[in-house]
């Protein structure tokens, strides 16, 4: 697996515009299949594909949704990514993002009293530690040679949020009116809140997301221990004979990704809900995945990859109240930009560029 | 669904096992075979097959005739195996012609070449180790019945192995099999098949001296019974013993072909090199007396490797100075003991001693740190990573001594100038440091690796089959850096299950067999065969 | 813990198990071939939502079981595509099938969200009413839930004692061995791939027509993550997997009894049972060594050149 990585990163290092063409035929393949699946269900694709665009990228309000949107499909995606130099798969981007947000409101149901300016960081540390420890337990199995990471990752996410609903029906549920019907913490302090930007919802998640990138990107190309953990991910084998410590790679890189993972949690309750609900999620976790999948691991692709998944989920928000489509139906859409990926056309084109040369042979 | 009964599933296989291997070696199966014979079974014509880069075969012409061993002698690349594996159907070819029987044959599978009659032993068994021997089998026998019997195939499967001299037992998981065996299922799996042309690509690599006799005895067998036999392999010494016809390839091409009873080393050598033999490495002579002990393992037992055998009870010390040699069958103890000198296995018993402090507890990394360097038996597999390059593969060597500014930051001048440095140092040609290695060919890859490791002017080293799978040039260049780093005071554990090579470049020799060391000597103490029984055979011996 | 509570989970054990036993089945058969398919989770929604859909405008349930059971087989060939005709990575390929289940049986079910079903007939065990502790409803079961034990029987005589059995556990084992031994790796591998769909896809039905009598939405709760770990669980062999589903039915049960009795532990709690219970017996099989699992699990097989 490490290899597809590799060569979907080289197309991306070697050519702008070669990747940027790739991508634009992946995205209208996807959306002339989708469109089909539309047409199917009875709806009028155009008129859903006009609509989410104006929405998305015509208004000030649609485009800063997008934005929000982006931040954990981001950090979640940078979760993914960080893992998979390694050669690890983290499918547990869900549960990290819910033990996050679960930490960072202990923190902020506690502290009430801290200044704003103390208590936005102890509430990243907290998000980045809940999700941390929450997929570091699963690097640590994994280290120890017990249970592959995929699986460990992937029961978890469904233990994560059950605790999330524990806390949030039992020991942390609002006695407010209007908690009874749909259970929910206290709202946090507005100190617990983290700051929004240009009077939208856009909050500093989508700071901390980018910095999230750039430090990734920086330590796995620039530095030593990048070096070493792309050495695991090309070849575990030869990285053990060269003196590299696997086990404790694997256990931090499992707890760092966990933890961006877990940040994207805690911006959504610390900057959006400002309570912690159960169900909070759509998916994001598993967004994350596709979204690294998709970018190959890179981060200018992951950045690109996560905007246009928010502007499908912005999408999705919209075709449910316009054309009463069910959420659950962009999946469809991710669905086809994942299968149009790894059907790959670029073999596609190959054959074509084969076919074509025959002929010219022929004549 | 048509259900065939029990009595029918077991005739299947009893027929097709009666077809060989015939006590009075006259029965159907085999009349078809010898009615021919003098008339060449297999005809390969112009055979061309281009690998991007390199032209694998270069229109070959070979002649196959029934009731012959026709051996393919060549070094490693010489495009021996290429040339089978397209008879086998495992390869397409570029242009050139297959006649079978005289009949024009597009083999573009290996199930269109098991239907010409073709079968083949590869040099990496195609068995598949978590089945039995009686399902190994099944998955060979033509017209299987939709429903299996083991019980039955296993009976007709021990009569047949009864009647060629190929003793397995049917029920026994593959896993567990010596390799030896292993390859006698390989063997049945063709006789089984119906195969009349029977093709071995390095079928000695893994066997004893002994081992590769028996095989001889189950050639003969066969050739009276009219199979053709082809024997791919690049060792004269087993061309001269057991070849009919022999065909030599260099560089892609035919070179020549001679009788066996016509042949000579020295003809035969000249067909293979074109004249210009490659020099020899020098002989192992001990400069001096032994230095001081730098690897030492006192009783020291160690867990298995997977399906491997553990160490048990291991005392060995390797000085400055002194090349330590390992004889042994391959999956006796080879995998734990390197794992456990290069500080990736611990000791369950015993203790562990580098430059004479207590290394017992230390990991891979402190082991390193002291001054141990390696060769993998499979470089690619085990001592790089393929898709980084050349440069970073060295720097990962040493990460700390590249790093700046306390990581953040890596000197890759330096790196790309020790690089240099070090194919200087071992006479090397150069090589691109940009390029992924991956793109190397296996001897530029084993220099790459050597450069690196021996970049670091290690104290001791540990190679494990240094030279498998290497063409000869590259092999004596292994050789002679082994040497050299024994006349400047290291110590080499050198493991390896070439017998020529042990010999040569050995100072002492130890022999493992089933995680044990039953066997301590000179080279020139013993001879080839007294170690094979040592290697292969419990019980008797120096102990 | 008295009679009553006892039975019940012992009744309810089998009701639970019994999808997850089928689903189980299909990915022991997948996974012998070498392939992982982590899109489980969607065939068993697509067969959920076609089997209530089509039971529901038939009116017979039997109907819909059955059409589901073939919409999972084709719906799995978008699986079988990727992953043997593209060569893609498979636990990427899984999570398209998934997305696309969640996606698709969303749409198809649409418009019978609430919907009810009349379940499928039930029959009890004959001799066992004679018995004064068992009540009418317990211990009386559709035809599907009769032939799970069968099914697993059959799946085990068809891996290890047919030859079609032998060649797909080889190319699971070494492709590269099934190839020289000229089986048709590509053929045997979407043969497996459907086989896989059309056990899942049975099972999502038998989940909406006759358990939950309903649809909802991601109705299958991860069923198909959990079948991918009992799979692991039952070492890869179809006969264990009974031991496994039963197992992790009777943790279900175990909970909805708990809540039903107003048990103090709160349900989210009992929730987790199931999932910890699975994490807690792959890591005593971890600790194991030999490891039972096919060779070729999971690799891409490129063939020749």
């Amino acid at each position: 697996m490490s290899r597809r990585w590799a060569t979907v990163y080289g197309v991306l290092k070697g050519g702008w515009s070669a990747a940027v063409a790739r991508y634009a035929v992946i995205l209208t393949v996807a959306l002339i299949g989708y469109a089909a699946v539309l047409l199917l269900a009875g709806k009028d694709p155009v008129r859903a594909y006009a609509d989410t665009f104006a929405y998305a990228l015509g208004t000030r309000y649609g485009f800063s949704e997008v934005l929000v949107r982006m931040i954990p499909l981001l950090l979640t995606g940078v979760a993914v990514a960080l893992p998979a130099r390694l050669g690890l798969i983290n499918v547990g981007g869900e549960g990290q993002l819910y033990m996050g947000a679960w930490l960072a409101t202990w923190g902020a149901i506690t502290f009430t009293t801290l200044p704003q300016f103390l208590l936005i960081p102890l509430l990243v540390l907290m998000g980045f530690v809940g999700g941390g420890c929450w997929a570091a337990f699963a690097g640590l199995l994994r280290a120890r040679g017990l249970v592959n990471e995929t699986i460990t990752t992937l029961l978890m996410n469904y233990v994560a949020p059950l605790l999330v609903g524990y806390s949030v029906y039992g020991m942390w549920r609002s006695r407010e009116v209007g908690s009874a019907a749909f259970p929910q913490t206290v709202a946090f302090p507005s100190a617990a809140r983290l700051p929004r930007f240009f009077g939208t919802r856009v909050h500093l998640g989508l700071v901390l997301g980018l910095i999230a990138l750039f430090a990734v990107w920086f330590v796995v190309e620039r530095t030593k221990w990048g070096l070493k953990m792309r050495a695991i991910g090309g070849n575990p084998e030869a990285a053990r004979r060269l003196g590299i410590r696997l086990g404790l790679y694997i256990v931090v890189v499992m707890f760092i990704a966990g933890g961006v993972a877990g940040l994207a949690g805690m911006a959504e309750v610390t900057a959006l809900h400002g309570r912690l609900r159960a169900g909070f999620s759509p998916g994001y976790g598993f967004m994350g995945f596709l979204i690294s999948w998709l970018a190959g691991g890179s981060p200018p692709g992951i950045l690109v990859m996560s905007f246009v998944l928010a502007i499908v989920f912005a999408g999705g928000t919209l075709l449910q109240i316009s054309q009463g489509l069910p959420f659950a139906a962009i999946n469809v859409l991710m669905a086809m930009i994942l299968f149009v990926v790894l059907a790959n056309p670029r073999f596609s084109v190959s054959v074509l560029k084969r076919a074509l040369a025959g002929k010219g042979r022929q004549r | 669904m048509v259900v065939p009964s029990a009595a029918e599933s077991r005739g299947a296989l009893a027929q097709s096992g009666e077809n060989m291997c015939s006590r009075g070696r006259v029965t159907a199966g085999v009349d078809r075979v010898s009615a021919r014979a003098g008339h060449p079974i297999a005809q390969l014509r112009g055979v061309t097959k281009r690998f991007p880069g390199v032209v694998a075969n270069d229109a070959v012409d070979l002649d196959l005739y029934p009731g012959e061993v026709h051996a393919l002698l060549g070094e490693n690349g010489a495009g021996k195996s290429t040339l089978m594996k397209i008879l086998y159907g495992f390869y397409s070819y570029d242009a050139g012609s297959i006649h079978i029987d005289g009949r024009e044959a597009h083999v573009s599978s290996p199930l269109d070449a098991r239907k010409l009659g073709i079968g083949m032993v590869f040099q990496v068994f195609t068995l598949i180790p978590a089945m039995t021997v009686a399902e190994n089998v099944a998955l060979y026998v033509p017209g299987l019945p939709l429903m299996l019997d083991a019980r039955s195939l296993g009976k007709s499967l021990r009569a047949l192995g009864n009647r060629c001299g190929l003793r397995v037992d049917p029920s026994a998981n593959v896993r567990s099999l010596p390799i030896g065996d292993q390859q006698k299922v390989e063997v049945l799996k063709l006789l089984v098949a119906e195969a009349r042309i029977l093709i071995f690509d390095e079928a000695t690599r893994v066997l004893a001296p002994h081992e590769i006799e028996g095989l001889f005895e189950i050639f003969e067998m066969l050739k009276k019974d009219g199979y053709a036999i082809v024997f791919i392999t690049h060792k004269m010494r087993e061309v001269l013993a057991c070849a009919d016809r022999i065909t030599v390839m260099r560089r892609g091409k035919v070179s020549g072909t001679v009788r066996g009873s016509e042949a000579t080393e020295k003809a035969l050598i000249e067909l293979m090199f074109g004249g210009s033999v490659p020099d020899q490495a020098p002989r192992g002579v001990r400069d001096a007396a032994a230095g001081d002990c730098i690897l030492e393992l006192r009783g020291v037992s160690t867990r298995a490797h997977g399906v491997g055998i553990g160490l048990r009870d291991v005392d060995l010390a390797v000085r400055s100075g002194e090349i330590v040699g390992v004889a042994g069958v391959s999956g006796n103890g080879q995998r734990e003991l390197t794992d456990l000198a290069l500080g990736l296995a611990a000791c369950t018993r015993g203790e562990r001693l580098i430059l004479g402090s207590n290394a017992t507890a230390w990991g891979a990394r402190r082991v390193r740190a002291m001054g141990v360097g390696f060769i993998p038996e499979d470089p690619l597999g085990m001592g790089v990573v393929p898709w980084m390059t050349l440069a970073q593969n060295a720097a990962l060597g040493d990460v700390e001594t590249y790093s700046r500014y306390g990581g953040l930051s890596i000197d890759w001048q330096h790196v790309r100038r020790d690089v240099a440095a070090a194919f200087a140092e071992l006479d090397f040609e150069p090589l691109e440091t940009w390029v992924p290695v991956r793109t190397f060919s296996g001897g530029q890859l084993q220099r790459a690796v050597l450069a690196r490791e021996l970049g670091r002017h290690p104290r001791i080293f540990v190679a494990s089959y240094p030279t498998r799978g290497l063409d000869v040039r590259s092999a004596t260049a292994t050789r002679r850096v082994l040497a050299g780093l024994r006349s400047r005071g290291g110590g080499v554990l050198l493991i390896s299950e070439d017998l020529d090579e042990l010999f040569q470049l050995s100072d002492r020799l130890v022999v493992l067999r089933e995680g044990r060391i039953v066997g301590q000597f000179l080279p020139q103490e013993l001879d080839r065969h007294t170690i094979g029984h040592l290697m292969t055979t419990s019980g008797d011996g120096h102990e | 813990m008295n009679w009553d509570l006892l039975l019940g989970v012992l009744s309810g054990t089998i009701m639970y198990g019994v999808p997850l036993l089928y689903t189980t089945l299909g990915e022991v058969v997948g996974q012998r071939a070498g392939m992982v398919n982590l899109g489980l989770e969607g065939i068993l929604l697509v067969g959920a939502a076609v089997g209530f859909v089509i039971s529901n405008l038939t009116g017979s349930p039997w109907v819909g079981l059955g059409v589901a059971a073939v919409a999972g087989a084709a719906f799995n060939l978008v699986y079988a595509f990727l992953v043997v005709t593209r060569r893609a990575n498979q636990l990427a390929s899984g999570l398209t099938v998934m997305f696309l289940g969640m996606g698709l049986s969303a749409m198809i079910g649409r418009s019978f969200v609430g919907g009810g079903s009349r379940g499928l007939p039930r029959y009890q065990i004959p001799g066992l009413s004679r018995f004064a502790w068992v009540t009418q409803s317990m211990f009386s079961y559709d035809f599907v839930v009769y032939l799970a034990l069968p099914a697993a029987i059959v799946v085990w005589w068809f891996l290890f004692r047919t030859r079609w059995g032998l060649s797909l556990r080889a190319v699971g084992e070494s492709p590269t061995a099934a190839f020289a031994a000229g089986r048709r790796i590509s053929l045997l591998k979407y043969q497996a791939a459907m086989a896989c769909g059309l056990l899942s896809g049975l099972a999502g039905a038998h989940l909406s027509v006759a358990l939950a009598r309903t649809w909802s939405e991601g109705m299958t709760g991860g069923r198909g993550f959990i079948a991918v770990a009992l799979v692991i669980f039952s070492k890869w062999h179809p006969l264990r997997a009974i031991a496994g589903a039963l197992l992790f039915g009777g943790a279900v049960t175990l909970q909805l009894q708990l809540q039903a009795q107003g048990a103090a532990i709160s349900p989210f709690v009992l929730n987790m049972i199931p999932y910890v219970l699975t994490l807690g017996v792959l890591l005593l099989w971890g600790g194991s060594r030999r490891f039972a699992a096919p060779g070729g699990l999971g690799r891409v097989y490129s063939g020749e050149e």
